[in-house]
């Protein structure tokens, strides 16, 4: 075990509150096994850590302020987390008041707020936070009694001498608890889960409500500071594009404008770095934007400047048509398709998208004295450190990133490329505080977009209509194209998303990975490759499904069959969302659970009028179980309304179940505009779409009306699985599988549109 | 320029008269409560009210509002109806991120002071020009009858 000194004042620096007692001068403990293990919290950079002198301080007056390591998207971890720690501290959440970190993961443990694992990595030692804390307060109480430990218990905010019935409350408590070592990890005494006061319950209000509600919500872009200048960037409209040339002659004429200047780009691959261009520094967002518009630029287009979606959707159609390299595969697909008694096949693609969160990318920065300040709305704010840190030549220490609640993330903000260009600006400006904007239109243009994929498959089925033989062909620019040259293949952590990790029971299985380019910045958007792949299988079955004249359900709990665990590497799973295999196995009976639940919530196979239709999918994604049952009606103009959507999801223990509905609440909104309305296109390199009248997204209008979500049973004795993605993959193909009930229309192409009003 | 009526204070914002009513709030007036999601008028974000009327502020030139009342998130909460919309988008956790929530209560806020018990049909048309990426919107049409019933009809 590691054992670092931090000085008071480091920690109370940190802290940023005065009058706290408990946490002074006192050593902290780093993660036992971050280099011993692999798995889980423990691969991640700077692991975990659970200290509770890291996140707990307490004042004299017994208030409670619990440090929350992990980023504020939507999700509601500022709520979440503090309360698991609460929990087992035996904290009153009318006396916890939330503190948000800054970037510093050597203190905090990993920070990066994606991947559906903030529960799933930090429960556990959120916990033993808590349970550390409430013991040292337990000791600190016996000491000044003279009592055993064991006759003490920390309930509600004060510890209980129970033959006695003294009490001492935790303000009291603090500073002589603060003096004590940290107990040993092994030594803790956490709750059983009928003693949870918070956990499990959904009863806490979110932190951040009343702020929100009221308008005092601070977001990145919401910074102000004194004399702060405000900028926006023109960048180049293709990927790899570099400036030329550029008059800023009229731009400087703009009232208001006070400064134009050049951003270096990054030639591709530019992982997080800005793209380059030419930014106009204003005294408001308004002369700022003016003033670009009064630019004259001259750009290289670069190499990337023929990329256009159509012709690149024929040629991953060409690829996916012909063998690629092969990612899994068991028994013979040669003989099961020869063997079979009819072969079906069927295309699926789905394109780019834009995260587009309501606030758009914004970052403020201030540079004095060698020190830089920044203050932004970022998943990743030891990453953004570093990078800013590193383009401004100066030592991490040296950086210090405030995290703002965000307007949304979806993966975007994992990206730090908008504040390395706040950063750069400060430092062009002499280290003013300068508050750097992305305009919509900048977000749709130069996101890290969603992959386009061709999912090509193939079946042949015997006599029965069950499936000898399956091959599934998946053509996708891969993530990692922006960290290094161009794999043009799937990586394990893409291949890992429902392509390969699917528990059918089919004898001859084929799995092939056709090379596909990259043209633009692909990221992260929320499921990531659990999209297209969870779209295209999904959409299969029901299609062999009907092919065979099966009822949809039954064909697809045939097909996974019986309840087992499987080792996710017997499926040529390596990756396993970063889990131990051995405590994440892929359990096909919880697969099967959430189907039947949600048939049975849903009343699979009620009678509907014409023109309506009931589909079902499921999908395991970010070690979470949800199967989805959508109603739709089709209009006889073709207009698609989507009046009930059903889902059901297993994510193992619940910690706040009204959250857990909220994300899957979500899900079946952003999951149904992914399928019935989002796309973007590249012509000449340029995305064509610019703001949401043509980038469009899910409004009320569209959106299911009426949603519900079913939480199988919670159960502490798994280990939870992630809920901020998971609910999105199953929802474009239960509403297709549901178009297809409604009107017997397949379809196979993303976005729905107007393709059944044609 | 001449002066804003903002939240019932008169207030002088020294911008040529071509600036949106948005970035004199947000950058010059230091009121960000109200929030910029597309400079269009397409996602509702900057919705404020000006003389009781839903406007997107990002459109809006302050030239075009100078004498209006405005009001803006900030002070909605002092009318009984911005009050009933709020504590229903708290009692039925509402928010996830919370970005365009400033927007979807000042156009609820509309809605209901000229419709007090609105049909799921005047919800849509009244909200529908309000994104949320989040996909709160089962929470807001039900947050928005919850407010009209605890205000017992009343506009």
């Amino acid at each position: 075990m590691k054992i670092v000194k931090i000085s008071r004042r480091a920690f109370l620096g940190t802290m940023a509150v005065s009058g706290l007692v408990l946490a002074v001068g006192v050593p902290r403990l780093r993660s036992a096994g971050a280099q011993a293990n692999k798995y889980g919290a423990d691969s991640m950079p700077n692991g975990w850590v659970d200290n509770p002198l890291v996140f707990v301080a307490i004042g004299e007056d017994g208030t409670v302020t619990i440090t929350c390591h992990r980023q504020e998207m939507g999700q509601g971890v500022r709520t979440s987390l503090p309360m698991v720690v609460a929990d087992e501290l035996e904290a009153d959440w009318q006396r916890v008041r939330v503190q948000q970190a800054t970037g510093d993961q050597q203190r905090f443990g990993n920070q990066d707020t994606d991947g559906s694992r903030s529960m799933r990595h930090f429960f556990e030692p959120m916990r033993r936070c808590g349970a550390s804390a409430r013991t040292m307060l337990e000791q600190a109480a016996a000491a000044r009694w003279g009592v055993p430990i064991a006759e003490v218990q920390g309930l509600n905010h004060e510890v209980v001498h129970r033959p006695t019935q003294r009490k001492l409350g935790y303000g009291a408590l603090a500073a002589a608890a603060s003096k004590l070592p940290v107990p040993a990890r092994e030594t803790l005494r956490l709750k059983q889960p009928a003693q949870f006061r918070y956990i499990g319950k959904g009863q806490v209000k979110l932190v951040d409500g009343p702020d929100i509600v009221a308008g005092r919500g601070k977001y990145g872009i919401d910074t102000v500071l004194d004399g702060m200048l405000f900028a926006v960037v023109a960048r180049p409209a293709v990927y790899g594009g570099k400036l030329v040339s550029y008059d800023a002659t009229a731009a400087m004429k703009v009232p208001g404008v006070v400064q134009v200047l050049e951003i270096p780009g990054t030639p591709p691959p530019s992982e997080f770095q800005p793209l380059g261009g030419v930014a106009v520094v204003a005294r408001n967002t308004w002369a700022a934007i003016k003033g670009r518009e009064a630019l004259k630029i001259k750009w290289d287009d670069g190499l990337n400047a023929a990329y256009d979606s159509t012709e690149y959707k024929a040629a991953l159609e060409q690829s996916a048509r012909n063998p690629g390299e092969i990612v899994h595969e068991r028994g013979n697909l040669d003989t099961g398709m020869v063997r079979a008694a009819r072969r079906l096949q069927a295309e699926y693609y789905i394109p780019h998208m834009a995260q587009a969160p309501m606030e758009p990318p914004a970052a403020t920065v201030r540079i004095v004295d060698g020190r830089c300040e920044v203050w932004t709305a970022t998943q990743a704010p030891q990453v953004t450190r570093d990078r800013v840190a590193k383009r401004l030549g100066l030592p991490s220490e040296r950086v210090t990133v405030n995290v703002t609640l965000l307007g949304g993330g979806f993966g975007r903000k994992s990206k730090p490329d908008y504040v390395v260009e706040a950063a750069l600006v400060s430092q062009a400006m002499k280290g003013a505080p300068v508050k750097l904007t992305w305009t919509r239109e900048d977000d749709v243009q130069h996101s890290y977009y969603h992959t386009v994929s061709l999912e090509h498959l193939e079946a042949g089925l015997d006599g029965s209509g069950k499936p000898l033989a399956w091959l599934h062909r998946s053509a996708a620019p891969s993530i990692r194209s922006i960290f290094g040259p161009d794999p043009k293949h799937e990586q394990p952590f893409e291949l890992g998303m429902g392509l390969v990790n699917v528990p059918f029971v089919i004898p001859n299985l084929r799995i092939e990975n056709p090379a596909a380019e990259a043209h633009t910045r692909i990221g992260w958007y929320r499921s990531v490759s659990n999209i297209p792949h969870a779209f295209a299988i999904q959409s299969f079955v029901a299609e062999l499904a009907a092919a065979a004249g099966r009822d949809p359900k039954e064909y697809l709990l045939e097909l996974i069959g019986p309840a087992r665990r499987i080792d996710p590497r017997a499926l040529g799973d390596t990756w396993n969302y970063t889990e131990s295999p051995e405590r994440y196995p892929l359990d096909t009976g919880r697969l099967r659970r959430v189907i039947e639940t949600v048939a049975r919530e849903a009343g699979w196979g009620r009678k509907l009028p014409a023109g309506q239709g009931l589909g079902i999918a499921a999908h395991y994604s970010f070690v979470t179980y949800v199967a989805a049952v959508a109603q739709v009606a089709v209009s006889e103009k073709g207009e698609i309304a989507i009046p009930r959507l059903d889902i059901a999801v297993d994510c193992g223990p619940q910690v706040n179940p009204e959250r857990i509905r909220a994300q899957f609440e979500g899900a079946c909104v952003m999951g149904a505009g992914n399928a019935l309305l989002s796309e973007i296109t590249f012509k000449d390199g340029r995305v064509q779409q610019s703001n949401f009248n043509d980038y469009q997204v899910a409004r009320m209008n569209v959106a299911p009306r009426d949603i519900r979500v079913h939480l199988v049973a919670p159960d502490f004795g798994v280990p939870p699985g992630g809920v901020g993605e998971p609910g999105i993959p199953p929802i474009a193909p239960a509403l297709c599988n549901a178009i297809f009930a409604a009107t017997g229309k397949r379809i196979r192409s993303l976005p729905i549109a107007g393709q059944l009003s044609a | 320029m001449p002066a804003l009526n903002i939240n019932g204070k008169t207030v002088n914002a020294d911008v040529p008269e071509d600036t949106p009513l948005l970035w004199t709030l947000r950058d010059v007036l230091g009121m960000t409560g109200t929030k910029f999601g597309c400079g269009m008028a397409l996602c509702g974000a900057c919705t404020v009210h000006v003389d009781g009327a839903p406007t997107r502020a990002c459109i809006t030139p302050v030239s075009a509002v100078a004498g209006k009342k405005i009001t803006t998130i900030e002070a909605i909460g002092a009318d009984p109806v911005g009050n009933a919309v709020q504590a229903a988008w708290l009692e039925l956790g509402v928010p996830q991120c919370g970005y365009c929530q400033s927007g979807q209560i000042m156009a609820a806020t509309a809605l209901l002071k000229q419709n007090a018990q609105p049909s799921d049909a005047d919800i849509d048309a009244a909200m529908s020009g309000n994104i949320c990426r989040c996909g709160t919107y089962p929470r807001i049409r039900a947050a928005i009858k919850q407010a009209a019933s605890s205000r017992g009809g009343k506009s």
